[in-house]
């Protein structure tokens, strides 16, 4: 007693400021955990959720054996992979490009420019590709009829959406993503370079030998932490340039759940894909950190 | 210091060209909407859309956009998600990032955990909607701000930071007799002006860009955001094109677009200049391993 007192007079004012963080995290993190009960309950709106009828895995299996299951899983990976092995290089390669330039001022320039897409929102995205793409009044057909060529609908080509998600992901996101291995880079010791020009070792050496070893460690971080999110493609991007023509090139686990939860009012069985989806992340992203650890460079 | 032959100035050369190339690809498209948004039907046709500088030029865009009050009403909301939406963001990540920063405070590994826990797994989209909707935000702007009150990720950064204070000036503040909450306010707050900045700017950004939890829970026209607004026109640009028999002084709906796209745009290229040496300190503050 007299302990929580002497607590109390002494952290009080600490804990009476975490009340309405965690207040926040109860009600708008957990309660929806426990709202994953849809997922287990064939949802009704008249009936609520604590009044619809309990259906056990039923939901589950409904999307195992529907015909979705295989294409959205499969675009879900796909797209994921894709990303993996184009936009998460580029960044390095964007870094390492930066770096080999002398010019503070120009090298300045290209960095504030290259930032700037991270600030925009993928419905301005969206309507950059518009301005570009489109099949009446975009830029490029205008060029290709002008070249006596014919006109391409890119936006609803599906054979062409994945290439048109992963360009313009790496266009947004290059120039931010390689802040974090400038700064790596500017941590090599510049002697070691003086060294190596020494013993007459030419610049490609120099960067094999020198320059990779030296953010060795952030890739791998930055890979880590991709790898621990392959499931999240990026709805927002996604989504915004989906359309019926595309989707099935481009329809991921997210844009699904959307569509049958919030569109078709099928609760139950978007709950349990979502859940589905959860459930993936959570073991993908433990199974990096303890990769991470290897690396000595842990998530948490 | 380095020496350079042929080989390398070669590739000097070829780095510059295509640096230059890819920051001439993040802004020279807003000069091209900017050009279409302005030009005037019949120009727009007779040069086949290859407006890049145009001759003449109408507002005949912008000015069908601002009918009917649609883009004023969504930049409020837009307005309003900023301002307010930040503002509490950053009121309630300090305030629970201090305590939380407290190595000493009892059952603190405890409440960590259960934040953490939020970051590695979810409710998914459906069962957050259906929270929303049970206690009867939907439709409501508040909708927009309560549900990404705190960010999990920025609370462990502003955590890191203040847990990097001298533990002294705190000790010292103390032995005055200051109460917890003067030495946040005059001491904690005033030393942490760099991360609260930052971490404002981030919240600042994402509320101006976010459009998908508006799609989610606000269905009233008069409450969509900014980016909503613009979604619409893209999707729907034929509808605006309007009558056939008016098609002489018709509105060109690409350039109804192009407009749409930049008073969207505008906002952050002019802000930008400004804060985007903040954002770069913001990730290398973020990177700092908490």
């Amino acid at each position: 007693m007299h302990r929580t007192m002497n607590l109390l007079r002494r952290y009080g004012v600490m804990y009476a400021l975490l009340i309405p963080g965690m207040l926040y995290f109860a009600v708008f993190k957990y309660v929806p955990m426990v709202y994953i009960a849809a997922a287990f309950k064939n949802y009704n709106v008249l009936q609520g959720l604590w009044e619809s009828p309990w259906v056990g895995w039923q939901n589950f299996q409904l999307f195992f054996d529907g015909v979705y299951v295989k294409q959205i899983i499969g675009n879900t990976i796909l797209i994921s992979f894709y990303k993996l092995i184009f936009s998460f290089p580029a960044p390095i390669i964007l870094a390492l490009m930066l770096n080999a330039v002398t010019s503070t001022g120009f090298k300045r320039t290209i960095q504030t420019l290259s930032y700037l897409p991270h600030f925009l929102s993928w419905v301005i995205i969206y309507g950059l590709l518009v301005a570009f793409l489109a099949p009446g009044t975009g830029l490029v057909n205008q060029l290709l009829t002008s070249f006596h060529m014919d006109r391409m609908s890119f936006l609803t080509e599906s054979s062409l959406i994945r290439t048109i998600i992963v360009t313009t992901d790496i266009w947004q996101s290059i120039g931010w993503g390689a802040i974090i291995y400038l700064a790596a880079l500017t941590g090599i010791d510049p002697s070691l370079y003086e060294a190596a020009t020494m013993d007459g070792a030419n610049r490609s050496r120099q960067l094999w030998h020198i320059t990779l070893p030296g953010i060795r460690n952030v890739i791998i971080l930055m890979l880590v932490l991709r790898l621990s999110a392959i499931l999240d493609v990026g709805f927002d991007q996604i989504f915004i340039m989906l359309n019926p023509l595309n989707q099935e090139k481009a329809d991921v686990i997210e844009t699904w759940v959307y569509r049958v939860g919030l569109q078709e009012g099928r609760i139950g069985l978007a709950t349990a894909v979502g859940l589905f989806k959860s459930v993936i992340g959570f073991v993908l992203v433990l199974g990096a950190n303890r990769v991470a650890k290897k690396f000595d460079g842990q998530i948490w | 210091m380095r020496h350079y032959n042929a080989g390398d100035r070669i590739a000097q050369s070829i780095n510059y060209v295509l640096l230059t190339l890819l920051a001439a690809s993040c802004i020279l498209p807003f000069l091209y909407v900017i050009s279409v948004s302005l030009t005037p039907i019949s120009e727009y046709i007779k040069k086949d859309g290859l407006v890049l500088i145009p001759t003449h030029t109408t507002l005949t865009a912008y000015r069908e956009i601002m009918q009917g009050g649609r883009l004023l009403d969504a930049y409020q909301v837009t307005l309003f998600r900023v301002v307010v939406g930040t503002v509490l963001n950053l009121i309630f990540t300090v305030i629970t990032a201090l305590p939380l920063s407290r190595k000493s405070l009892p059952g603190r590994s405890g409440l960590l955990l259960f934040i953490v826990f939020t970051m590695l797994f979810n409710g998914g989209i459906i069962p957050s909607y259906l929270l929303v909707k049970n206690i009867g935000l939907l439709n409501s702007e508040w909708s927009l701000i309560i549900p990404g009150l705190i960010n999990a990720f920025y609370l462990m950064i502003v955590k890191s930071f203040f847990e990097q204070l001298p533990e002294a000036i705190d000790e010292a503040a103390r032995m005055d007799g200051a109460g917890e909450i003067s030495i946040l306010v005059r001491i904690v707050l005033p030393l942490s002006v760099p991360i609260i900045a930052t971490i404002g700017l981030f919240y600042a950004v994402w509320h101006w860009n976010s459009y998908f939890d508006a799609l989610l829970y606000i269905n009233t026209p008069e409450n969509q955001p900014v980016q909503l607004f613009l979604r619409q026109i893209l999707l729907a640009a034929v509808a605006i094109s309007g009558d056939a028999a008016e098609a002489a002084n018709a509105v060109n709906p690409i350039s109804v677009q192009m407009a749409s796209v930049a008073v969207t745009t505008l906002p952050i290229l002019v802000v930008y200049p400004f804060i985007q040496k903040h954002f770069t300190r913001g990730v290398l503050l973020g990177s700092v391993k908490g």
